[in-house]
């Protein structure tokens, strides 16, 4: 084990895994609190698209995943009621694009099967991060960070904004702008999780954290604080799993962890939501 | 760009009996089109309760975990069909378990069906990585392919799909009920929960029939984007439904008969054709809006008759509302 921890590889992979896990934490925090999983649901099988798309063009791929998801955050907003796209309208486009990916796929492996074939898609949508350059680790360790500093910096105006948006917009916050920016922070935050997780695996990374943060505390910045805690050491473990167990591939190790989490915050805390169900709505206080 | 030229597809004549002929000689295609319109039929009508519901989160998710099924059951050597039907079932008992909480649970519900899917997934990937065998990799499971539908595939899809539609139509009422008003629905003794529960099973069953088809990630085009489309057309129950049926059913077979021509895959033309006619849904409402707006306006103090778009617009904002209630969710 200790032999695996060594090698380059592998610290590429804890470095870049951390900044992307600890902005994953953050954005998955406001998205959960917002109630738009389901956008970054779709804006995760985005970045597939997008990836393909640039394969199939023989550009970068990382130019088509941040293209695609930042497009198409803003494109979704813009959709939907101050910056709130409906989740009928969020479904109807996103599967669309999932079929659209598929196309590239195809177009991709048959007119440039020269490398490879089928591994960019599979590689895409389930992740890579075992197969990090030094290059890459850089870059997404500068991009993660940017992230999560964006994050920061919004966090408290986009906390109100989210909590009451009335309130914040008759106090002057710019809740539809801070609508749009999060969108593109969740853009940008599935395009740079992809390459660790791969685009089909990262709401897992964005929903477990914040939901077991949300489930231990009621406090907004303690929650944050908690949720990115939780992704970046369930990011660890999933890592440190997959090294000792090489048969399981890393991306299912840290989803195990992190789904392992969250069920345990059911045990710890059967808390308030299960009791709150049992009763009539009009019970509830 | 380069297109992928593949000079084994066949070629469209646009003679229609021949074509169709042709198609026809094919038994893996027969079986293709029957089994397009019993997923495609089961798809829409479940689908248009699932947009009536809200619950397109959990819809995708439910058809998420199609996957791990099918490779657990390659990896096994089962049937993939239990597999679907296993795992598709077991996640909608879940998430009705942990998620569903009314209004304060939003935020909750979600993060539960987040994590579902994505750990759906992971297993999916793990078992596709354990078995070593699958020469095409994870893509055909996840997008779909019609070449192997068998007549036993297709007897089973008959069966089950039969059986989701009888039980809809027993609890079809109540659950319209428990779905435009929960609270009142509960006041008036409708069992809301168990109704939620049982709809979810059906939703569940429903994907894996599609997954079978279409591929587990583009099932949800076949559920979510008709009744989308017939809901901007139509605001009335009975016919929306009607309507969504036809339009599932339509894509559903104009993608097989364009994948037949063409190398590209099947789900790529499903959710492409559906996603045209959604648009084109859309701007036919714009127009009719338009239009109903200047004759309301040509005819003075809005005498005239114009239910038809009035109508219309109730349904939009009903549907605004429901979703304002949601994200309310969060803050709680």
């Amino acid at each position: 084990m200790t032999s695996v921890l060594s090698q380059a590889f592998f610290q590429h992979a804890l470095l870049a895994g951390s900044l992307i896990a600890l902005a994953c934490g953050l954005v998955g925090y406001f998205l959960v609190l917002r109630a738009q999983l389901f956008t970054g649901d779709a804006l995760s099988h985005v970045a597939f698209t997008g990836a393909m798309a640039a394969l199939a063009g023989g550009y970068d791929l990382r130019l088509g995943l941040f293209a695609a998801t930042i497009g198409v955050g803003l494109l979704l907003g813009g959709l939907g009621r101050r910056g709130r796209p409906d989740d009928v309208v969020i479904g109807s486009v996103f599967a669309w694009i999932l079929g659209l990916g598929a196309f590239f796929l195809t177009v991709y492996t048959t007119s440039r099967s020269g490398s490879g074939n089928g591994g960019a898609g599979t590689s895409v949508l389930f992740g890579s991060i075992f197969g990090l350059s030094s290059s890459q680790t850089t870059l997404a360790v500068v991009i993660a960070g940017a992230i999560c500093l964006l994050t920061l910096l919004v966090a408290r105006p986009l906390l109100f904004a989210t909590v009451d948006e009335a309130v914040a917009a008759a106090r002057g916050v710019p809740v539809r702008l801070l609508g749009f920016g999060f969108l593109v922070l969740v853009g940008a935050c599935a395009a740079e999780a992809t390459q660790a997780v791969g685009s089909l695996l990262l709401l897992g990374l964005l929903a477990a954290p914040a939901g077991a943060a949300i489930r231990l505390t009621d406090r907004p910045f303690h929650a944050l604080a908690l949720s990115a805690g939780f992704a970046v050491a369930e990011m660890w473990g999933g890592l440190l799993l997959s090294a000792e167990f090489s048969t399981l591939p890393p991306s299912f190790t840290i989803m195990a962890t992190a789904s392992a989490v969250y069920a345990a915050t059911f045990l710890v805390k059967p808390g308030r939501g299960r009791r709150a169900a049992g009763q009539p709505v009009g019970a509830r206080v | 760009m380069p297109l992928a030229a593949d000079v084994t597809s066949p070629v469209f004549s646009w003679n229609l009996v021949a074509d169709f002929q042709d198609m026809w000689s094919y038994a893996f295609m027969v079986n293709a089109f029957r089994a397009g319109l019993v997923v495609s039929v089961v798809c829409a009508v479940v689908g248009w309760f699932m947009v009536l519901r809200r619950q397109t989160f959990a819809g995708h998710t439910l058809s998420v975990a199609a996957f791990p099924g099918a490779s657990l059951a390659v990896l096994a050597g089962f049937s993939t069909s239990l597999g679907y039907f296993g795992f598709c079932v077991a996640a909608a008992l879940v998430i009705a378990a942990l998620g569903r909480k009314g209004q304060e649970g939003g935020a909750e519900e979600s993060a539960v069906t987040g994590t579902v899917q994505a750990f759906a997934l992971a297993c999916g990937f793990l078992f596709i990585s354990l078995y070593k065998g699958l020469l095409e990799g994870p893509t055909a499971l996840l997008f779909g392919s019609f070449l192997g539908i068998t007549t036993n595939q297709v007897t089973v899809l008959a069966v089950v799909g039969a059986v989701v539609l009888a039980v809809l139509a027993v609890i079809g009422r109540p659950l319209l009920f428990a779905s435009v008003d929960p609270q009142v629905a509960a006041g008036r003794g409708v069992p809301v929960r168990l109704l939620g529960t049982l709809f979810l099973v059906l939703l569940g069953a429903a994907t894996a029939e599609a997954s079978q088809i279409t591929g587990t990630l583009l099932v949800f085009a076949l559920m979510v984007i008709p009744a989308a489309t017939a809901g901007q057309l139509t605001a009335r129950p009975g016919r929306s439904l009607l309507l969504s049926v036809l339009l599932g059913l339509g894509v559903c077979w104009a993608g097989l008969i364009a994948a037949y021509y063409q190398p590209y895959p099947l789900g790529f033309f499903v959710t492409t054709f559906a996603f045209g006619g959604y648009l084109l849904a859309y701007l036919l409402r714009l127009v009719r809006e338009a239009l109903g707006r200047s004759r309301e306006r040509g005819q003075g103090q809005g005498q005239g008759p114009g239910p038809g778009q009035h109508g219309q617009g109730q349904g939009q904002g009903q549907h605004g509302h429901g979703a304002a209630a949601f994200t309310l969710g969060g803050a709680a």
